[in-house]
Protein backbone atom coordinates (compact mmCIF):
# COMPACT_ATOMS: atom_id res chain seq x y z
CA UNK A 1 0.00 0.00 0.00
CA UNK A 2 3.04 2.44 0.84
CA UNK A 3 4.73 1.54 -2.32
CA UNK A 4 1.58 2.27 -4.05
CA UNK A 5 1.39 6.06 -2.76
CA UNK A 6 4.70 6.88 -2.85
CA UNK A 7 4.05 6.15 -6.60
CA UNK A 8 8.42 5.33 -7.51
CA UNK A 9 9.00 8.63 -5.92
CA UNK A 10 7.12 10.58 -7.54
CA UNK A 11 4.28 11.28 -5.43
CA UNK A 12 4.91 14.78 -4.95
CA UNK A 13 4.15 14.90 -8.70
CA UNK A 14 1.29 12.37 -9.25
CA UNK A 15 -0.80 12.98 -6.12
CA UNK A 16 -1.03 16.61 -6.59
CA UNK A 17 -2.18 16.61 -10.43
CA UNK A 18 -5.05 13.94 -9.61
CA UNK A 19 -5.64 16.23 -6.64
CA UNK A 20 -6.45 19.41 -8.72
CA UNK A 21 -8.37 17.05 -11.11
CA UNK A 22 -10.47 15.73 -8.42
CA UNK A 23 -11.50 19.63 -7.59
CA UNK A 24 -11.79 20.98 -10.89
CA UNK A 25 -14.53 18.24 -11.49
CA UNK A 26 -16.50 18.62 -8.03
CA UNK A 27 -16.08 22.35 -8.52
CA UNK A 28 -18.00 22.52 -11.79
CA UNK A 29 -20.53 20.03 -10.85
CA UNK A 30 -20.83 22.31 -7.66
CA UNK A 31 -21.10 25.91 -9.44
CA UNK A 32 -23.29 24.12 -12.18
CA UNK A 33 -26.05 23.44 -9.58
CA UNK A 34 -25.70 26.09 -7.31
CA UNK A 35 -26.35 28.29 -10.50
CA UNK A 36 -29.34 26.04 -12.01
CA UNK A 37 -30.68 26.57 -8.12
CA UNK A 38 -29.94 30.52 -7.84
CA UNK A 39 -31.85 30.13 -11.60
CA UNK A 40 -34.81 29.14 -10.23
CA UNK A 41 -35.28 30.29 -7.01
CA UNK A 42 -35.31 33.92 -9.20
CA UNK A 43 -38.08 32.64 -11.57
CA UNK A 44 -39.91 30.89 -8.64
CA UNK A 45 -39.51 34.89 -6.36
CA UNK A 46 -40.32 36.79 -9.75
CA UNK A 47 -43.51 34.64 -10.74
CA UNK A 48 -44.76 34.62 -7.23
CA UNK A 49 -44.44 38.31 -7.44
CA UNK A 50 -46.47 38.76 -10.64
CA UNK A 51 -49.14 36.75 -8.68
CA UNK A 52 -48.75 39.05 -5.91
CA UNK A 53 -49.18 42.12 -8.20
CA UNK A 54 -52.62 40.99 -9.97
CA UNK B 1 -36.94 18.87 -45.68
CA UNK B 2 -39.19 19.55 -42.23
CA UNK B 3 -37.54 21.32 -40.12
CA UNK B 4 -40.50 21.56 -36.77
CA UNK B 5 -38.83 19.02 -35.15
CA UNK B 6 -35.62 20.84 -34.83
CA UNK B 7 -37.47 24.39 -33.85
CA UNK B 8 -39.27 22.15 -31.53
CA UNK B 9 -36.21 20.83 -29.74
CA UNK B 10 -34.67 24.28 -29.82
CA UNK B 11 -37.62 25.82 -27.84
CA UNK B 12 -36.83 26.66 -24.70
CA UNK B 13 -39.31 24.82 -22.25
CA UNK B 14 -38.21 21.43 -24.20
CA UNK B 15 -34.50 22.30 -24.35
CA UNK B 16 -35.03 23.10 -20.48
CA UNK B 17 -36.63 19.34 -19.99
CA UNK B 18 -34.56 17.57 -22.51
CA UNK B 19 -31.48 18.89 -20.36
CA UNK B 20 -32.45 17.90 -17.14
CA UNK B 21 -32.79 14.07 -18.61
CA UNK B 22 -30.24 14.70 -20.70
CA UNK B 23 -27.52 15.11 -17.55
CA UNK B 24 -28.45 12.52 -15.50
CA UNK B 25 -28.27 10.14 -18.93
CA UNK B 26 -24.48 11.73 -19.26
CA UNK B 27 -23.49 12.15 -15.25
CA UNK B 28 -23.89 8.59 -14.21
CA UNK B 29 -21.84 6.70 -17.21
CA UNK B 30 -19.56 9.77 -16.84
CA UNK B 31 -19.04 8.97 -13.41
CA UNK B 32 -18.53 5.15 -14.00
CA UNK B 33 -16.15 6.01 -16.48
CA UNK B 34 -14.28 8.02 -14.88
CA UNK B 35 -13.91 5.49 -11.29
CA UNK B 36 -13.11 2.39 -13.79
CA UNK B 37 -10.48 5.03 -15.63
CA UNK B 38 -8.87 6.18 -12.02
CA UNK B 39 -8.67 2.23 -11.11
CA UNK B 40 -7.11 1.27 -14.24
CA UNK B 41 -4.66 4.04 -14.30
CA UNK B 42 -3.62 4.19 -10.76
CA UNK B 43 -3.79 0.44 -10.07
CA UNK B 44 -3.73 -1.86 -12.82
CA UNK B 45 -1.36 -0.30 -15.89
CA UNK B 46 2.05 -0.93 -15.47
CA UNK B 47 4.87 2.19 -14.63
CA UNK B 48 6.46 3.47 -17.88
CA UNK B 49 9.62 2.56 -18.87
CA UNK B 50 11.01 5.58 -18.98
CA UNK B 51 8.92 7.81 -16.71
CA UNK B 52 7.54 5.40 -13.72
CA UNK B 53 4.79 5.96 -12.21
CA UNK B 54 4.93 9.81 -13.47
CA UNK B 55 3.43 8.92 -16.58
CA UNK B 56 -0.08 8.55 -14.60
CA UNK B 57 -0.54 12.02 -14.41
CA UNK B 58 -1.59 11.38 -18.17
CA UNK B 59 -4.67 10.13 -17.13
CA UNK B 60 -6.02 13.62 -15.78
CA UNK B 61 -3.71 15.48 -18.38
CA UNK B 62 -4.52 14.48 -21.72
CA UNK B 63 -8.48 14.26 -20.70
CA UNK B 64 -8.45 18.11 -19.03
CA UNK B 65 -6.12 19.12 -22.57
CA UNK B 66 -8.54 17.48 -24.94
CA UNK B 67 -12.02 18.80 -23.18
CA UNK B 68 -9.81 22.47 -23.04
CA UNK B 69 -10.20 22.31 -26.84
CA UNK B 70 -13.17 19.87 -27.11
CA UNK B 71 -15.42 22.39 -25.19
CA UNK B 72 -13.71 25.62 -27.35
CA UNK B 73 -15.03 23.62 -30.71
CA UNK B 74 -18.12 23.18 -29.39
CA UNK B 75 -18.36 26.61 -28.02
CA UNK B 76 -17.15 28.11 -31.46
CA UNK B 77 -19.61 25.79 -33.23
CA UNK B 78 -22.38 27.00 -31.29
CA UNK B 79 -21.23 30.71 -32.04
CA UNK B 80 -21.91 30.14 -35.47
CA UNK B 81 -25.01 28.51 -35.52
CA UNK B 82 -26.32 31.02 -32.75
CA UNK B 83 -24.75 33.79 -35.62
CA UNK B 84 -26.35 32.82 -38.81
CA UNK B 85 -29.61 30.76 -38.02
CA UNK B 86 -30.04 33.49 -34.92
CA UNK B 87 -31.22 30.53 -32.73
CA UNK B 88 -30.55 31.81 -28.77
CA UNK B 89 -30.17 28.55 -27.37
CA UNK B 90 -26.96 27.88 -29.64
CA UNK B 91 -26.07 31.55 -27.93
CA UNK B 92 -26.64 29.38 -24.24
CA UNK B 93 -25.00 26.50 -25.48
CA UNK B 94 -21.74 28.98 -26.21
CA UNK B 95 -22.12 30.92 -22.83
CA UNK B 96 -22.89 27.30 -20.55
CA UNK B 97 -19.71 25.93 -22.00
CA UNK B 98 -17.14 29.06 -21.63
CA UNK B 99 -16.38 28.68 -17.98
CA UNK B 100 -16.13 24.72 -17.72
CA UNK B 101 -13.90 25.02 -20.45
CA UNK B 102 -11.72 27.55 -19.00
CA UNK B 103 -11.51 25.37 -15.76
CA UNK B 104 -10.04 22.70 -17.99
CA UNK B 105 -7.65 24.47 -19.60
CA UNK B 106 -6.66 25.94 -16.11
CA UNK B 107 -5.86 21.89 -15.17
CA UNK B 108 -4.71 21.00 -18.21
CA UNK B 109 -2.13 23.33 -17.83
CA UNK B 110 -1.53 23.14 -13.82
CA UNK B 111 -1.01 19.25 -14.58
CA UNK B 112 1.07 19.59 -17.49
CA UNK B 113 3.44 22.16 -15.33
CA UNK B 114 3.73 19.59 -12.42
CA UNK B 115 4.22 16.96 -15.44
CA UNK B 116 7.32 18.97 -16.32
CA UNK B 117 9.10 19.38 -13.39
CA UNK B 118 10.21 16.07 -12.62
CA UNK B 119 10.25 14.80 -16.72
CA UNK B 120 12.13 17.91 -18.10
CA UNK B 121 13.58 19.42 -15.55
CA UNK B 122 11.24 22.77 -15.50
CA UNK B 123 7.65 23.92 -14.55
CA UNK B 124 7.55 25.87 -17.77
CA UNK B 125 8.91 26.85 -21.06
CA UNK B 126 7.89 29.29 -23.69
CA UNK B 127 7.23 27.01 -26.10
CA UNK B 128 4.82 26.92 -28.67
CA UNK B 129 2.65 24.00 -27.41
CA UNK B 130 2.09 25.56 -23.77
CA UNK B 131 2.20 28.82 -24.84
CA UNK B 132 -0.95 28.31 -27.41
CA UNK B 133 -2.71 26.17 -24.35
CA UNK B 134 -2.17 29.27 -22.51
CA UNK B 135 -3.60 31.50 -25.05
CA UNK B 136 -6.73 29.00 -25.41
CA UNK B 137 -7.38 29.99 -21.46
CA UNK B 138 -6.83 33.98 -21.88
CA UNK B 139 -9.18 33.32 -25.08
CA UNK B 140 -11.96 31.22 -22.66
CA UNK B 141 -11.29 34.60 -20.06
CA UNK B 142 -11.93 36.95 -23.19
CA UNK B 143 -15.40 35.56 -24.09
CA UNK B 144 -16.09 35.16 -20.71
CA UNK B 145 -15.39 38.95 -19.88
CA UNK B 146 -16.68 40.31 -23.37
CA UNK B 147 -20.15 38.38 -22.65
CA UNK B 148 -19.90 39.85 -19.02
CA UNK B 149 -19.17 43.52 -19.67
CA UNK B 150 -22.04 44.05 -22.52
CA UNK B 151 -25.60 44.42 -20.95
CA UNK B 152 -27.92 44.20 -23.95
CA UNK B 153 -28.28 40.27 -24.09
CA UNK B 154 -28.28 39.96 -27.87
CA UNK B 155 -25.34 42.39 -28.47
CA UNK B 156 -23.12 39.80 -25.90
CA UNK B 157 -24.03 37.14 -27.78
CA UNK B 158 -22.67 38.54 -30.98
CA UNK B 159 -19.76 39.92 -29.69
CA UNK B 160 -18.60 36.81 -27.98
CA UNK B 161 -19.62 35.04 -30.61
CA UNK B 162 -17.46 36.71 -32.75
CA UNK B 163 -14.60 36.40 -30.54
CA UNK B 164 -14.97 32.78 -29.95
CA UNK B 165 -14.78 31.98 -33.64
CA UNK B 166 -11.80 34.14 -34.47
CA UNK B 167 -10.03 32.18 -31.92
CA UNK B 168 -10.66 28.74 -33.20
CA UNK B 169 -7.68 29.18 -35.69
CA UNK B 170 -5.93 28.43 -32.16
CA UNK B 171 -7.31 24.78 -32.10
CA UNK B 172 -4.70 23.65 -34.86
CA UNK B 173 -2.32 25.49 -33.60
CA UNK B 174 -2.54 23.75 -30.15
CA UNK B 175 -3.12 20.43 -31.94
CA UNK B 176 0.27 20.47 -34.44
CA UNK B 177 2.40 22.57 -32.74
CA UNK B 178 4.15 19.57 -31.23
CA UNK B 179 4.89 19.10 -35.17
CA UNK B 180 5.82 22.02 -36.53
CA UNK B 181 7.94 23.44 -34.02
CA UNK B 182 10.61 21.64 -31.63
CA UNK B 183 9.35 21.47 -28.24
CA UNK B 184 9.71 19.51 -24.92
CA UNK B 185 6.30 18.27 -25.35
CA UNK B 186 6.10 14.59 -26.74
CA UNK B 187 3.93 13.97 -29.49
CA UNK B 188 0.01 13.37 -29.15
CA UNK B 189 -0.28 9.12 -27.89
CA UNK B 190 -4.04 8.81 -29.42
CA UNK B 191 -3.93 10.28 -32.72
CA UNK B 192 -1.22 7.47 -33.54
CA UNK B 193 -3.38 4.38 -32.30
CA UNK B 194 -2.80 3.17 -35.86
CA UNK B 195 0.56 2.19 -34.58
CA UNK B 196 0.07 2.05 -30.74
CA UNK B 197 2.29 3.93 -29.37
CA UNK B 198 1.21 2.79 -25.94
CA UNK B 199 0.54 -1.11 -24.47
CA UNK B 200 -3.23 -1.54 -24.10
CA UNK B 201 -3.21 -2.24 -20.56
CA UNK B 202 -1.97 1.70 -19.99
CA UNK B 203 -3.93 3.11 -23.20
CA UNK B 204 -7.52 1.53 -22.27
CA UNK B 205 -7.87 3.32 -18.95
CA UNK B 206 -6.69 6.17 -21.24
CA UNK B 207 -9.73 5.82 -23.83
CA UNK B 208 -11.71 5.22 -20.76
CA UNK B 209 -11.15 8.61 -18.89
CA UNK B 210 -11.52 10.35 -22.07
CA UNK B 211 -15.32 9.46 -22.55
CA UNK B 212 -15.64 9.88 -18.85
CA UNK B 213 -14.52 13.52 -18.86
CA UNK B 214 -16.12 14.58 -22.30
CA UNK B 215 -19.56 12.73 -21.40
CA UNK B 216 -19.06 14.62 -17.81
CA UNK B 217 -19.03 18.00 -19.74
CA UNK B 218 -22.00 17.18 -21.29
CA UNK B 219 -23.34 16.63 -17.63
CA UNK B 220 -22.06 19.78 -16.49
CA UNK B 221 -23.01 21.05 -19.86
CA UNK B 222 -27.14 20.13 -19.38
CA UNK B 223 -27.30 21.53 -15.87
CA UNK B 224 -25.38 24.93 -16.66
CA UNK B 225 -27.69 25.36 -20.06
CA UNK B 226 -30.77 24.79 -18.25
CA UNK B 227 -29.15 27.44 -15.19
CA UNK B 228 -29.00 29.68 -18.92
CA UNK B 229 -32.56 29.14 -20.35
CA UNK B 230 -34.46 30.19 -17.06
CA UNK B 231 -31.76 33.20 -16.90
CA UNK B 232 -32.63 34.04 -20.33
CA UNK B 233 -36.42 33.51 -20.36
CA UNK B 234 -37.16 34.79 -16.85
CA UNK B 235 -40.21 36.49 -18.34
CA UNK B 236 -41.78 34.11 -20.26
CA UNK B 237 -45.32 32.24 -19.38
CA UNK B 238 -44.15 28.50 -19.72
CA UNK B 239 -42.06 29.53 -16.68
CA UNK B 240 -44.40 31.04 -14.74
CA UNK B 241 -47.02 28.05 -15.35
CA UNK B 242 -43.98 25.55 -13.87
CA UNK B 243 -41.79 27.65 -11.52
CA UNK B 244 -38.73 26.22 -13.43
CA UNK B 245 -39.50 22.94 -11.96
Amino acid sequence: MNEFFAMGGYAAFVWPCFLLATVVLVWNVVAARRLLEAARSRVVRSSNAVKDGS
Amino acid sequence: MNWTWFHKLASPPHAYRIAGSLAAWFGWPAFLLIIAGLYGGLILAPADYQQGDAFRIVYVHAPSAWLSMFIYGTMATAAVIGLIWRIKLAHAVAAASAPIGASFTFLALATGAIWGKPMWGTWWVWDARLTSELLLLFLYAGVMALRASIDDRDRADRASAVLAIVGVVNLPIIHYSVYWWNTLHQESTLTKIGKPSMAGEMLWPLLVMLLGFTLYYGAVLMVRLRAEILRRERDASWLRAGAGS
